[in-house]
């Protein structure tokens, strides 16, 4: 899939429909069921806590999404952890949250991260600041997503600001937004999702789906609308550690659903956290059997080390080895999964 | 107020009808607006406007109102301002994330649009965001103002 590579790690030559020079859009529209992992940001100025955090991931996923203050929390910038990412190589997604920023300066982290060499973005409204370690600080969501995905797009595609201003080289862009199937209302989360598709959204990446009746409710509304050959969608998953955690995500997590009969199952069980692990594995197998599901994004919060693991036992990646840096070193320490 | 606010969203079908006929008037009358002058009546008009839509939608005057595609359930109180339809933080119970005792304004919005005729097309509508240079300013003159420009006058070539 990647045989025009120039050197590993670098842009490829943008094949005919793309609009991004990256491995991540040439992969789903190759039809290859996608990985991606979410790394949190460390509350530190150290590049290696970057680079030891995505190590975890390296050979199992195909694009690392960087999140902007998830959940509203106070860490290393979203577009810093990007570039940090590509100077190895790495695909990442930079996320942007409509929260923290305005128009300005979104633009200018647009510009900024597809200089750095981010050639996938997710485009996101952001949390509300009531959730995080800084209630006090000022909400700006000066843009909501849909909004934000279309200044994106006339960015790439017709080259100015929203003010009109024209900008003298376009960022190359893979344009992506979220969805949460799993909440209220819940008859219109794909009338949305076509909202976002006509606004520039070029993949998804869901929440948390724990409830599989929901989803495929929800995957047949998208179909209906005729977007499954628009979008391309990857369903987030994640490992949750017990019922007590569970319990507590569900309460706390904005926009978290926990179907009860898994809290059942996880209380139940003698391991919680291989239960946990085992029913992630469970949910990306039978993700796969679902029609339109273009991938998983996997999101292991505090249990990054599972994420490996997960992948692995899933069978998600059918033999396939991701590009990983130094692919060309033999023996990779690292590697101790499974 | 919130009480009325939510009584609007029950009767958005009335309320969406009668906006139809208060703005083709609104529109129809843009020449004696233009006489008067707009630059004199924007206060009035705002005073009057805030008033009005400040007590049947808590209206926060942000100069650019959908109203009339969202199922007159105001989207500039929702503590994200979303003008696109809900974030992913809805609770279970139809309740916003950032105000707990709030419904979200987004399910409401759903509920006044598939009463509007027209209204679930219209929620369809991708917004542009709001110029915030018209935050406190008077909608209701701007569109007169817009669907009825001045015409202008033509210039007879030269020959």
């Amino acid at each position: 899939m990647f045989e025009d590579e120039p050197v590993p790690g670098y842009p490829l030559p943008i094949r005919p429909g793309h609009t991004s020079p990256g491995r991540f859009e040439r992969l789903l529209r190759a039809g290859a069921f996608a990985i991606t992992a979410e790394l949190a940001p460390p509350d530190s100025a150290d590049p290696e806590d970057v680079y030891k955090r995505a190590r975890v991931f390296e050979g199992y996923v195909d694009a690392i999404n960087a999140t902007d203050g998830s959940g509203a929390n106070c860490h290393m910038s979203s577009l810093a952890v990007c570039a940090l990412l590509t100077r190895i190589g790495h695909a990442p997604v930079m996320q942007i949250s409509c929260r923290d920023r305005n128009r300005i300066a979104i633009q200018g982290d647009i510009l900024g991260g597809a200089a750095m060499g981010v050639c996938n973005i997710l485009c996101l409204t952001g949390d509300g600041v009531q959730a995080g370690d800084h209630p006090q600080a000022k909400p700006v969501f000066d843009l909501d997503s849909p909004a934000l995905l279309k200044i994106a797009r006339t960015l790439r595609d017709e080259h100015h600001f929203q003010s009109g201003r024209k900008i003298s080289y376009a960022p190359r862009v893979f344009l992506g937004a979220a969805e949460n199937p799993m909440v209220p209302p819940l008859a219109l989360r794909a009338l949305r999702l076509a909202k976002k598709v006509e606004a520039g959204a070029q993949f998804i990446q869901t929440q948390y789906c724990y409830d599989m009746e929901r989803l495929r409710e929800f995957m047949r509304s998208v179909e209906d609308l005729g977007l499954l050959d628009k979008v391309f969608l990857l369903i987030g998953v994640g490992p949750l550690r017990s019922a007590k955690t569970a319990e507590w995500m569900r309460k706390n997590v904005p926009g978290m659903h926990v179907p009860d009969a898994l809290i059942k199952r996880l209380a139940g069980a003698a391991d919680q956290v291989r239960e946990g692990r085992n029913y992630c594995i469970e949910l990306i197998q039978e993700l796969r059997t679902i029609k339109g599901v273009a991938g998983v994004h996997v999101m292991a919060y505090r249990q990054e080390e599972l994420a490996a693991q997960i992948i692995e036992h899933s069978g998600a990646l059918a033999g396939r080895v991701p590009w990983r840096p130094a692919a060309d070193i033999p023996d990779l320490t690292h590697r101790n999964a499974s | 107020m919130y009480a009325v606010r939510l009584w609007s969203v029950r009767h958005a079908r009335g309320l969406a009808r009668f906006y139809q006929g208060f703005e083709a008037l609104l529109v129809k009358l843009a020449p004696l607006w233009r006489k008067l002058g707009y630059q004199r009546l924007e206060r009035p008009f705002a005073f009057m406007e805030r008033r009005v839509k400040g007590l049947l939608f808590d209206c926060q005057m942000c100069g650019r109102c959908v109203l009339s595609s969202t199922g007159m359930s105001c989207p500039m109180n929702c503590p994200k301002q979303l003008r696109n339809g809900p974030c992913g933080g809805v609770r279970t119970n139809g309740n916003c994330e950032v105000k707990p005792e709030m419904r979200c304004v987004w399910v409401e919005a759903f509920t006044g649009a598939e009463r509007v005729r027209g209204g679930l097309e219209a929620i369809r509508v991708v917004q542009e965001p709001v110029d915030r240079r018209l935050v406190g300013s008077s909608a209701w003159l701007r569109v007169a103002r817009e669907k009825n420009p001045e015409p202008v006058k033509t210039v007879e070539p030269r020959k």
